[in-house]
């Protein structure tokens, strides 16, 4: 893997072709080596823990006995701690990672006193801790997406603010005059979260604001970080890599400004979708539903730059896991996408609202599309930071395989068991008791995903410790490891 | 798409829009809601939530009870929640008035609460559906939640908050099963939770899908 093809600079990065080439890029890793590292040790350490707990509340689904004596770990608790240590946890710290791997390669600007970042990095980590703790201790507040206790939200806001902050300096250093579609996504994603942060925070739980508005509010949140954050940060490093890796220049490149405005206007307004039937105002939730259907203008751009793209470069595939985790991460966003616009029509909605099916939708993205991105992007990037490669090819392969596996066993199992829990609340002589006992297959499924995924995160895991111990502690770094770029001409 | 200082632009409009169509001109209109005081009935509805209920929401809120329940009834035609006896009308925004935590949920892995005071009104059926859902249900999935409970050695005269169990899960010999203060605080939100009051608006809302419902029986 580490010997990947590193054929091609992004379309538009510009970056000089002559013999000092490496030898600048090289400047900037090393800049970015400390923080960076930190981010993905810390990402990789929540991604370890949160798969531990979503193991116990998947047993939880179909064994409701398993740990139901402890208070600590009654799936209320279980649940909502592996959802948030995955979400803050592990999403973040990596989004961190890709964030600034990616502006410092853009921009082709060093990052400047990383120390800060080091700090900022801490806090954000002792925030995360003390809100998956609380949640455990029973402190959650009960809003999806939000359950962290309230006395970490200020740490994480504020060691957000100096994160973003630091990301938008980096870009600001940028010696190109070109904005390469990836920096779009990134500077909409650094822009929308504290945004979302900020007034959830305040209208939820400062100044609670009066009756279902918050339920509105809340929607608006969750889905706002996973579509403005989380799939943002993943398109803008699919933009990155896919031509980077297949060097191939991408496909109908003056398309994708459309595709990201678009994106951005319909995502900004699609949550309330969700909120179908609930006691809030009609047209809160008409909105949503109007704009998930337009969605389907940005998933054509998008699947229109980078399907044929990879489909020119596909004997990329063989070489490089990290391409292959980006076409899963890029069919995961198109299949729930499409999910999610058909599921906001109120006939389907009326069997898939309540039900498991939501759940497997959270997945999709969660893991689907940024998880599988953030994966193939740290397998780009790591060995370039440590400038050592890979210990193991083996333990990779095991974990692109078991994630995948993993993963379609627990999309499937939770959507398909979503559909038949929904055909049978809808229908009132079924009882709770029959509905859970038609699950439990389904819920089975599911577990088996979480156990394989868990096996893929520790290959995983083992892996980048034993690269970044080799890094700290070894000798002389490779610096002859990566072959110098040839230019690339942006497909304009 | 080469200028920051458009794509900045463009990003802040649109963040502007959303957050001033979703959020902000939510905040207006619902600030309109009041209470709605019946002449008839001298009181204003919602009523207010006594002091133990809201004790108990917040049991409710830290062991995560809303990963399975929700608390909103849907309109007639919009799925089987009045076939399934989860309450006699639609939630509608006024019922949430007074609540400074809104928990509507989105997963129903149990059944719908915003009127299980209205189903179960014995205090004991709470405690030993909390207890051990067994005892109610025999095929209930629902968790067991015995550390809401303490089990302790009788001394003197037994408690009279003690619970009334059957012999296969009664305590040993001379000891019992009590309820916590969380328990009790628990039991007392969920009985609490009904919304009986027929507001003005709920006659208008959605006419249309529950006289479909009338024609279809």
């Amino acid at each position: 893997m580490a010997s990947a093809p590193r054929t091609a600079t992004a379309a538009g990065s510009a970056a000089p072709s002559s013999g000092t080439g490496r030898a600048v890029q090289a400047a900037i890793d090393a800049s970015a080596r400390g923080p960076v590292l930190l981010f993905l040790v810390s990402a990789i350490g929540w991604l370890v823990l949160a798969s531990g707990l979503s193991l116990i509340s998947s047993i939880q689904l179909h064994t409701p006995s398993f740990l139901a004596d402890s208070p600590w770990l009654t799936y209320g608790r279980s649940q909502a701690a592996a959802l948030n240590a995955a979400i803050y946890g592990w999403g973040f710290n990596a989004s961190f990672v890709l964030v600034f791997w990616l502006m410092a390669r853009l921009s082709q600007s060093a990052l400047r006193v990383p120390s800060v970042l080091i700090v900022a990095g801490l806090f954000w980590n002792v925030g995360v801790t003390l809100g998956v703790g609380g949640i455990l201790a029973g402190d959650s507040t009960s809003v999806p997406w939000l359950e962290i206790p309230t006395y970490a939200a200020p740490l994480l806001f504020v060691a957000y603010a100096l994160i973003g902050a630091w990301a938008i300096v980096t870009f600001s250093g940028r010696s190109s005059g070109r904005i390469f579609a990836s920096q779009w996504y990134l500077l909409a994603a650094l822009f929308w979260f504290p945004w979302l942060y900020s007034v959830a925070q305040m209208v939820l739980f400062f100044q609670p604001a009066r009756g279902t508005s918050q339920s509105v509010v809340a929607a608006w949140y969750a889905h706002g970080v996973s579509s403005l954050w989380f799939t943002a940060i993943a398109l803008a490093a699919i933009y990155y890599f896919v031509p980077k890796i297949t060097g191939k220049a991408l496909r109908h490149y003056d398309l994708a400004a459309l595709g990201f405005w678009t994106f951005l206007l319909f995502s900004s307004f699609t949550g309330t979708a969700a909120l179908v039937g609930a006691p809030v105002p009609a047209w809160t939730t008409a909105a949503g539903v109007a704009a998930s259907l337009f969605l389907i203008v940005p998933v054509l751009i998008i699947g229109l730059n980078h399907f044929p793209t990879l489909a020119a470069g596909a004997d990329a595939l063989q070489g490089s896991t990290s391409l292959r985790f980006m076409l899963v991460g890029m069919i995961a966003f198109t299949v729930s996408t499409l999910t999610w616009i058909v599921t906001s029509l109120q006939s389907i909605a009326v069997t898939t609202q309540f039900t498991l099916f939501g759940t497997a939708q959270t997945q999709a993205v969660l893991y689907g599309v940024f998880s599988m991105v953030a994966f193939g992007a740290i397998y780009f990037l790591a060995p370039r930071l440590a400038q050592r490669e890979w210990p193991s090819l083996a333990l990779i392969n095991a974990h692109f395989w078991a994630s995948t596996a993993g993963l379609i066993l627990c999309i499937a199992g939770l959507a398909l068991g979503g559909l038949a829990q929904g055909a049978a609340l809808n229908d009132p002589a079924v009882s709770f008791s029959t509905i859970a006992a038609t699950l439990n297959p389904y819920l089975f499924a599911n577990s088996l995903g979480v156990i394989l995924l868990a096996i893929g995160h520790l290959a995983f895991a083992v892996n980048v410790v034993r690269l970044v111990l080799q890094s700290v502690l070894g000798g002389a770094p490779a610096t002859d490891l990566f072959r110098e770029a040839p230019a690339l001409e942006a497909a304009r | 798409m080469n200028r920051f200082s458009l794509i900045f632009l463009g990003i802040f409009v649109i963040a502007a829009l959303s957050w001033s169509s979703l959020v902000f001109s939510n905040q207006r209109a619902y600030g309109a809601i009041t209470a709605h005081y019946d002449e008839n009935e001298g009181k204003a509805f919602p009523q207010p939530i006594p002091g133990l209920a809201q004790r108990g929401k917040l049991v409710y809120q830290d062991l995560g009870c809303v990963a399975c329940h929700t608390q909103q009834v849907r309109r007639p035609g919009f799925g089987s929640d009045q076939e399934r006896g989860w309450g006699e009308r639609q939630s509608v925004a006024r019922d949430y008035l007074y609540e400074d935590r809104v928990l509507l949920g989105a997963m129903r892995l149990g059944p719908d609460l915003r009127n299980v005071g209205a189903r179960q009104t014995e205090a004991a059926w709470y405690l030993q559906h909390l207890y051990d859902p067994k005892l109610v249900n025999a095929d209930s999935t629902k968790p067991a939640y015995t550390f809401l409970f303490e089990t302790r050695r009788i001394v003197g005269q037994p408690s009279s908050e003690a619970l009334a169990l059957p012999a296969s899960h009664a305590a040993a010999a001379g000891y019992e099963v009590v309820p916590t203060d969380r328990a009790l605080a628990l039991a007392a939100y969920l009985a609490n939770l009904k919304d009986a009051y027929a507001y003005p608006e709920i006659n208008h809302v959605y006419v249309e899908a529950a006289s479909k419902e009338g024609e279809q029986k």
